[in-house]
């Protein structure tokens, strides 16, 4: 189970600034609170308030799917024709995926991911992509982790051991005796970052200094 | 920018700089690199940079190996800092450890991932990056205070912040947004990794010049052909001109030892006086920082040719 807190809207407003026709996704997966379609629509409903009356209206419309963890179900499931920018309910997995599968718009959080649970079941290989740090900020960088998917989890690389787009540091894969049976390159994800926002003409995002990360609020065990 | 340390001052009264690199082992005795300091101060290089866990190899403390030095030899030293093995709250120690110490330059920096070095079981920290460092200890010696807003009692601390740069990066672009936000942060300085193409340099040096802030191009003069290879294959990004390596290979071939070297050493005088009048030349490269580590025998006549 992934739960999660709702963003405050004035952070949400400022990631959609730049877009008029923008589609809130929902998610019936495992989210908690729930984050489905009815909150997708009041979602909806404040941000179109909150444009209209600030004299910048936007167009705006909320759906839902069974679950944004799972790309294939994404393809299937999602038309996103027509929209500038996609808005997420869901955690920090979700926004990636969304993001993985539909390239040429952002994706932005609607959430924090304040932590994971996890399930027994597993099929097939499985990528780690969201720590679940309790402040989002998928919304800043294209839509990929770096607190995550960069090895440091740096606020502004990527670092000097990024080369030609790989990481100082490699996939290690181990048997279940811990031994290392593969070494694969993994993506460097500030590289990754850079790509995608200057692909989506946000550079501006990418050049932004961010001060280190409060870790306060990721202080474990928790309890909501 | 307040000039605190020589290195700033010189540089701040429009001087063109020299920075040398010592790297203090896994090891109490500093003896070797306190020589090799005072070589590089008879050789007229202005201070010099001390490394902390290079390639995340442990080493004796880079504070205490900075301030012996610089006590026992009389060089001004650059204290390396890396976040990849402290937190915010041991990064702040020690940088007002190194200001009561009168310590007055720090060269803010990442640090290799410690799976990549020689204690790869070690918890990596990672808390701040080098820009995070570099905003922390603005904030300490301009507001007398951490990031978080916590005070520091007394005399603030009277410390110049360096970060590193990357002329190599590819796309170059990458390089000079992220100049932008250590700028932004509060560096002082840069010191780029190693150049061997002037034209590299030149172009890098351009692309950065509406940041102003004083940058010291890194070079790393080879010893012999098989370390002049192992830039051109190995480090990251690093090109070695073709007409170098092929210089190099001639050398290889000489028998006698003494006329092998004598050979290299006139080479890369003769390479790196004419590559640094070059780079010289551009507004935004306030100097040189020569990491010859282990080949005293040329930094003095590569001083004393571009004087
Ligand atoms: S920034 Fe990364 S770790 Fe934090 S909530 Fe977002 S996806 Fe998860
Ligand atoms: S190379 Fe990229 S992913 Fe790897 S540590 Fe550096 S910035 Fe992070």
């Amino acid at each position: 189970m992934i739960i999660t807190k709702e963003k405050p809207l004035q952070e949400i407003l400022g990631f959609l600034k730049p877009y008029k026709k923008v589609l809130v996704v929902g998610c019936d997966g495992c989210v908690q609170p729930p984050r489905s379609l009815r909150e997708s629509e009041r979602m909806a409903s404040l941000i179109e308030l909150a444009r209209s009356s600030s004299g910048q209206p936007i167009q705006i419309s909320a759906t839902t799917v069974s679950r944004q963890c799972c790309a294939e179900g994404l393809q299937n499931q999602l038309n996103v024709e027509g929209y500038e920018a996609l808005l997420s309910m869901a955690c920090g997995v979700g926004v990636q995926v969304l993001n993985s599968v539909f390239p040429s718009i952002p994706t932005f959080p609607a959430q924090n991911t304040v932590f994971l649970g996890y399930e027994v079941k597993r099929e097939g290989e499985m990528f780690e992509n969201c720590r679940a740090c309790g402040e989002c900020m998928l919304g800043e960088t294209g839509g990929i982790c770096p607190v995550t998917r960069c090895a440091k989890g740096l606020m502004n690389g990527p670092c000097g051991g990024c080369v030609e787009g790989k990481c100082e540091v490699p996939a290690e894969i181990r048997n279940w005796k811990g031994e290392v049976v593969q070494t694969l390159k993994n993506d460097c994800a500030w590289y990754l970052i850079y790509q995608r926002l200057k692909e989506l003409n946000r550079l501006d995002l990418f050049r932004k200094l961010r001060l280190p990360k409060n870790w306060g609020i990721a202080g474990y065990p928790r309890r909501m | 920018m307040k000039p605190f340390s020589h290195l700033m001052k010189a540089i701040s009264e429009g001087k063109f700089v020299y920075t040398g690199e010592l790297e203090p082992h896994r090891s109490l005795d500093l003896s070797e690199v306190e020589s090799w300091a005072r070589t590089l101060k008879e050789a007229g290089i202005l201070a010099a940079n001390v490394t902390d866990n290079p390639r995340s190899d442990s080493a004796i403390s880079s504070l205490v190996a900075s301030y012996l030095i610089q006590r026992n030899t009389g060089l001004e030293t650059i204290y390396q800092l890396r976040t990849a093995d402290r937190n915010r709250l041991a990064l702040l120690s020690d940088v007002l450890g190194a200001a009561a110490l009168g310590l007055k330059n720090i060269l803010a920096l990442t640090g290799d991932h410690t799976r990549t070095g020689t204690t790869p079981s070690s918890k990596p920290v990672f808390d701040l990056d080098s820009t995070g460092l570099i905003a922390l200890i603005h904030r300490m010696v301009h507001e007398g205070k951490d990031l978080d807003g916590n005070e520091i009692k007394g005399p603030r601390p009277e410390i110049n912040v360096g970060g590193a740069a990357n002329p190599n990066m590819d796309p170059l672009e990458i390089e000079v947004l992220k100049l932008e936000r250590k700028a932004e942060a509060g560096a002082e300085f840069f010191q780029t990794q190693v150049v061997f193409d002037v034209e590299v340099a030149r172009r890098f040096l351009r692309e950065i010049e509406h940041l102003k802030v004083p940058t010291l191009i890194g070079i790393f003069p080879p010893r012999s052909y098989g370390q002049a290879e192992f830039f051109d294959k190995y480090v990251p990004g690093v090109r070695v001109p073709r007409p170098f390596m092929e210089a190099f290979a001639r050398f290889k071939e000489i028998g006698d030892k003494q006329k092998r070297s004598e050979k290299i050493n006139e080479y890369n005088v003769e390479y790196f006086s004419s590559f640094i009048r070059e780079v010289k030349r551009e507004k935004a490269c306030a100097g040189i920082h020569i990491m010859a580590v282990g080949y005293p025998e040329v930094i003095r006549p590569l001083m004393e040719s571009v004087k």
